[in-house]
C-alpha cells in the first residue's frame, strides 16, 4: 500500500511540474469523455489545442487568443496578490461589471464630445469602479471583522443587478428605439478601444494585462508591500511580529484587484463587447479565479494560465462547432483542468511513500 | 478583403489540420447560433427541431452546423466569424441579443448571408431578420387565462423589456380582460432568457401572490413544474415547444414556435438561387406559430372559444389588437375598428390601459 507522507518544505520541482500533469491529465481524461460521446478524440484534442494556434484560421484566432486572456490575466494578476496573502476576494465579476459601467458612464456622459482626454479618463473611472466595489468588502473586513468571501460574492449579484438597471435604464441607447443596451462604442471614436494593430486582437485592456504582470512581477519581487504579501501568507505571525498591518494589506490587496478588474470591464465594454447590455459580463471574474491558481498565483504563470484558458475557450467553441460536441462536455471539460491542478497540487505538499506495516 | 482572398491567405500558412472545409464546398452549409443549451425544452430546442429540418428536407445536399450556449456579446462575434470563415454559407443567429455582432460579422463577410431572429437592424444586404407573430398566440392564451382564473389574478414571467415580450403581454391581458373584466395582471421580469431558478423563483412568488394562471416569456420548463407543485390550482402554458410532459395540467396549452417551414425555404431559396433579403413577420397562418393542443383541463366551451379565436385570426379576420384600445396612461392608441400597424407593435414601448405596474426602464 501507499501513503501520504507532508514533506517538510513544497517541492520546487512539483511546484512546477503539477500544471503541466494537470493538463496532461486533463487531455487524457477529456479524451475518454469525447470517445465515450462518440467523437473521435485526437481529433478533438487536435481541434481544442492545436487549431487555434497553428490550424488554418489561426491568423485570426491567435488575435482572439489575446482578446479572450488579457481580462482573465489582467483580473488574475490581481486576485493572486490577494490570495497569496490570505485574502479571498471571489467577487471579481462584480468589480468587473462596475468598473465596466464606471468608465462607459463617463464615456456616454461626454457623448458626441471628441477630445483625446475622454479615453483616460474612462479608463481612470472603470479602475475607480472597481475598487469602490471592492472597499466594501475590505471596509466591513477591517471594521467588523466580516468573511470578506461572502460579501463579495454576494456583491455579483448586486452588481449584476445594477447592470441590468444601467442597460435599461440610465445608460440606454437614447437612439435605440426602447431596447436595452447601452451605444455601441464603435460608433464613437472618442470613447472606444479599437484593435491597437489591424488583426491582432490587441487592445488597451492587452497591453494593461502585460503591464500588469510585470508591474506584479516587480512588486513581488523587489518592493516591501510585496515582501509583506508574501510574508503574511507563508508565516501569518512571523508578518505580525515583522509589524505587517493586516488591515492595510486586506485595504491594499483588495483595492488592487478590484481596480485591475474594474479596468478590465472598462476595457471589454468599450472594445470587444462594445456596449452595455443586460448580460454583458460573461464570468471572466470567476474564471480568472482558476486562471490565478493555475498560474501558480505567479505573475508570469498567470499570463501563460491565462493564455491556456482562453485556447480551451476559442478551441472547445471550434471542437462545438465542428464535431458537435455538446458546449456542457467542453465545460466539463475546462472543469477537469481545475480539478486535476488542485488534485495534483497534493503531491506538492506531501509525497508518496510505501505504507510501513503497522501491528494493529 | 472579401472572404475568398482571406481564405486563400490563410491557406498559404499551415491548412493541413482543417481538411474537412474543402469538401464542405460543394455542400450548402446551414449554421445556426443557439443562446441556450439544446436540451432547454424551449425556445432552443425549436430552433435545433427547424435545423433537423432542413437537414431532413435536403439530406446530402446541405450540411449543417451549430453552436450552443453562446453568450449575446464578443463572444458571438467571434464564433460567427469562425462560422463563416469555417464555410458556413448561411447563418440563423436565434437570439435578440445577437443583434449588434450579427450586423458587424455580415459586412466583414459579404458572401454570407445571415438570418437574425427577432431584431430590426439590416445594415448590410446580406442580413435577413426573420421573427414570429407571437402575440397571436398570446391572445388564445389570454382567452384561456381570463376563463379558467378563480382568483382573477394572472400572470406573466417577462424576459426582458424589448418590443417582443410586451406586445406579448399587452395581447395576453386584452384578451384576458375582454372575457373577464375583473382580471388582475401581473408581470414578473426575470432578465432572462434561460435561467430554470430564476424562472421558478418568478412562478413561486407569483403563485404565493394568489396568481393562478401563469404565462411565460422565458425558456425552460421551470414554471411550469413549479405550477405542477401548486397541486392543480395552478395551469400555464407551454412556451415555445409544446411542454407535453406537463399535459394534461398545469399545461393546458402552448404556443410552438415552428421554425421549420421558415428555415427549410431560406436555405432551399439559396441553393436554387432565388435568395432575397427581407424582414419576414408570420404568425398562425404561416404556420410559424401552433397553437398546442387545448387539453380535456379546459371546459369545451372554453376550448371551443379559444380555438374559434385561433382560427379567426388564422383566416386573418380578426387582428388581436384592434381598437379602441388605449395606453396606459389613458391616451389613445387605437380607434374603434382600427387594426395596430406593424410598426407600432416592432416598437412597442407602453402598455395597454389596465394594466399595472410600469415597465423597466
Amino acid at each position: 500500500m501507499l501513503k501520504l507522507e507532508k514533506r517538510p518544505s513544497p517541492s520546487v520541482f512539483w511546484g512546477r511540474a503539477t500544471p503541466v500533469l494537470a493538463v496532461a491529465l486533463t487531455m487524457m481524461a477529456g479524451s475518454l469523455m469525447f470517445a465515450a460521446l462518440g467523437k473521435n478524440p485526437f481529433e478533438a484534442i487536435r481541434t481544442i489545442f492545436w487549431d487555434p494556434l497553428f490550424g488554418e484560421f489561426a491568423w485570426y484566432l491567435r488575435g482572439q487568443l489575446l482578446v479572450k486572456a488579457g481580462p482573465l490575466i489582467l483580473i488574475a494578476v490581481g486576485l493572486s496578490l490577494g490570495f497569496r496573502a490570505g485574502i479571498w476576494n471571489i467577487g471579481a465579476e462584480g468589480q468587473y461589471i462596475m468598473g465596466a459601467i464606471c468608465g462607459a458612464a463617463v464615456g456616454l456622459a461626454a457623448y458626441p464630445t471628441e477630445s483625446w482626454l475622454i479615453f483616460p479618463v474612462m479608463v481612470l473611472a472603470g479602475a475607480f469602479g472597481g475598487w469602490v466595489w471592492a472597499m466594501i468588502p475590505a471596509i466591513l473586513k477591517t471594521r467588523f471583522n466580516t468573511n470578506e468571501i461572502l460579501v463579495s460574492l454576494m456583491l455579483v449579484y448586486v452588481a449584476e443587478t445594477v447592470l441590468a438597471m444601467a442597460s435599461t435604464g440610465f445608460l440606454r441607447n437614447p437612439d435605440g428605439a426602447g431596447f436595452p443596451g447601452s451605444r455601441n462604442f464603435s460608433s464613437y471614436p472618442a470613447a472606444a478601444n479599437p484593435e491597437l494593430i489591424a488583426g491582432t486582437g490587441l487592445h488597451w485592456g492587452g497591453v494593461a494585462a502585460l503591464g500588469a504582470v510585470v508591474a506584479a512581477y516587480v512588486l513581488l519581487q523587489r518592493h516591501i508591500l510585496g515582501f509583506q504579501i508574501k510574508l503574511a501568507g507563508q508565516a501569518p505571525r512571523a508578518a505580525r511580529f515583522a509589524g505587517v498591518s493586516p488591515k492595510r494589506l486586506v485595504v491594499m490587496c483588495l483595492g488592487i484587484a478590484g481596480a485591475l478588474a474594474g479596468l478590465a470591464g472598462m476595457f471589454e465594454v468599450t472594445g470587444p463587447a462594445g456596449q452595455i447590455s443586460i448580460d454583458f459580463n460573461s464570468n471572466y471574474g470567476f474564471t480568472a479565479i482558476i486562471v490565478a491558481f493555475l498560474g501558480r498565483l505567479n505573475p508570469v504563470g498567470i499570463l501563460f494560465a491565462g493564455l491556456l484558458m482562453a485556447l480551451t475557450y476559442i478551441g472547445g467553441e471550434m471542437a462545438s462547432t465542428n464535431l458537435g460536441l455538446p458546449s456542457a462536455a467542453i465545460q466539463a471539460f475546462q472543469g477537469m483542468l481545475l480539478f486535476f491542478l488542485l488534485a495534483c497540487d497534493l503531491l506538492t505538499n506531501f509525497r508518496i511513500v510505501p505504507a510501513r506495516k503497522e501491528v494493529r | 478583403m472579401n472572404r475568398r482572398h482571406l481564405l486563400a491567405t490563410a491557406a498559404l500558412g499551415l491548412s493541413l489540420a482543417f481538411g474537412g472545409a474543402a469538401s464542405a464546398q460543394d455542400k450548402t452549409k446551414a449554421c445556426f447560433v443557439y443562446v441556450g443549451p439544446i436540451g432547454d425544452g424551449g425556445w432552443t430546442y425549436q430552433h435545433h427541431q427547424g435545423a433537423l429540418a432542413v437537414q431532413e428536407a435536403y439530406g446530402d445536399k446541405v450540411e449543417i452546423a451549430w453552436q450552443e450556449n453562446v453568450p449575446e456579446g464578443a463572444d458571438a462575434e467571434r464564433v460567427l466569424t469562425q462560422m463563416a470563415l469555417g464555410g458556413c454559407d448561411i447563418i440563423f443567429t436565434t437570439s435578440f441579443g445577437y443583434m449588434d455582432p450579427t450586423n458587424a460579422v455580415a459586412k466583414k463577410f459579404p458572401n454570407v448571408k445571415f438570418e437574425h431572429a427577432t431584431g430590426f437592424k439590416r445594415e448590410s444586404p446580406n442580413v435577413s431578420t426573420y421573427n414570429a407573430r407571437f402575440y397571436e398566440g398570446r391572445a388564445v392564451q389570454g382567452v384561456i387565462a381570463g376563463r379558467m382564473t378563480k382568483t382573477n389574478k394572472i400572470g406573466y414571467i417577462g424576459s426582458f423589456p424589448i418590443p417582443e415580450v410586451i406586445m406579448g403581454i399587452n395581447s395576453y391581458y386584452l384578451h384576458a380582460k375582454k372575457v373577464n373584466p375583473d382580471v388582475e395582471l401581473t408581470v414578473v421580469w426575470a432578465f432572462t432568457w434561460f435561467d430554470p431558478a430564476k424562472e421558478a423563483d418568478a412562478a413561486k412568488a407569483m403563485i404565493e401572490q394568489g396568481v393562478d394562471v401563469i404565462a411565460s416569456h422565458t425558456d425552460s420548463t421551470a414554471p411550469l413544474a413549479e405550477a405542477a407543485k401548486a397541486g392543480g390550482k395552478v395551469i400555464g402554458f407551454g412556451q415555445a415547444s409544446d411542454m407535453t410532459e406537463y399535459k394534461p395540467s398545469p399545461r393546458v396549452s402552448s404556443i410552438i414556435d415552428n421554425w421549420a417551414p421558415y428555415y427549410v425555404k431560406r436555405v432551399g431559396a439559396l441553393m436554387d438561387g432565388t435568395y432575397e433579403q427581407q424582414d419576414a413577420w408570420e404568425g398562425i397562418a404561416g404556420g410559424e406559430v401552433q397553437i398546442g393542443e387545448i387539453t380535456d383541463a379546459i371546459p369545451a366551451d372554453v376550448k371551443a372559444e379559444a380555438e374559434k379565436l385561433r382560427d379567426d385570426i388564422a383566416a386573418g379576420t380578426y387582428h388581436p389588437f384592434t381598437g379602441p384600445i388605449n395606453k396606459q396612461d389613458g391616451s389613445a392608441w387605437l380607434a374603434e375598428g382600427q387594426t395596430a400597424p406593424d410598426g407600432d407593435l416592432l416598437g412597442m414601448g407602453f402598455y395597454v390601459e389596465g394594466i399595472k405596474g410600469d415597465i423597466p426602464k
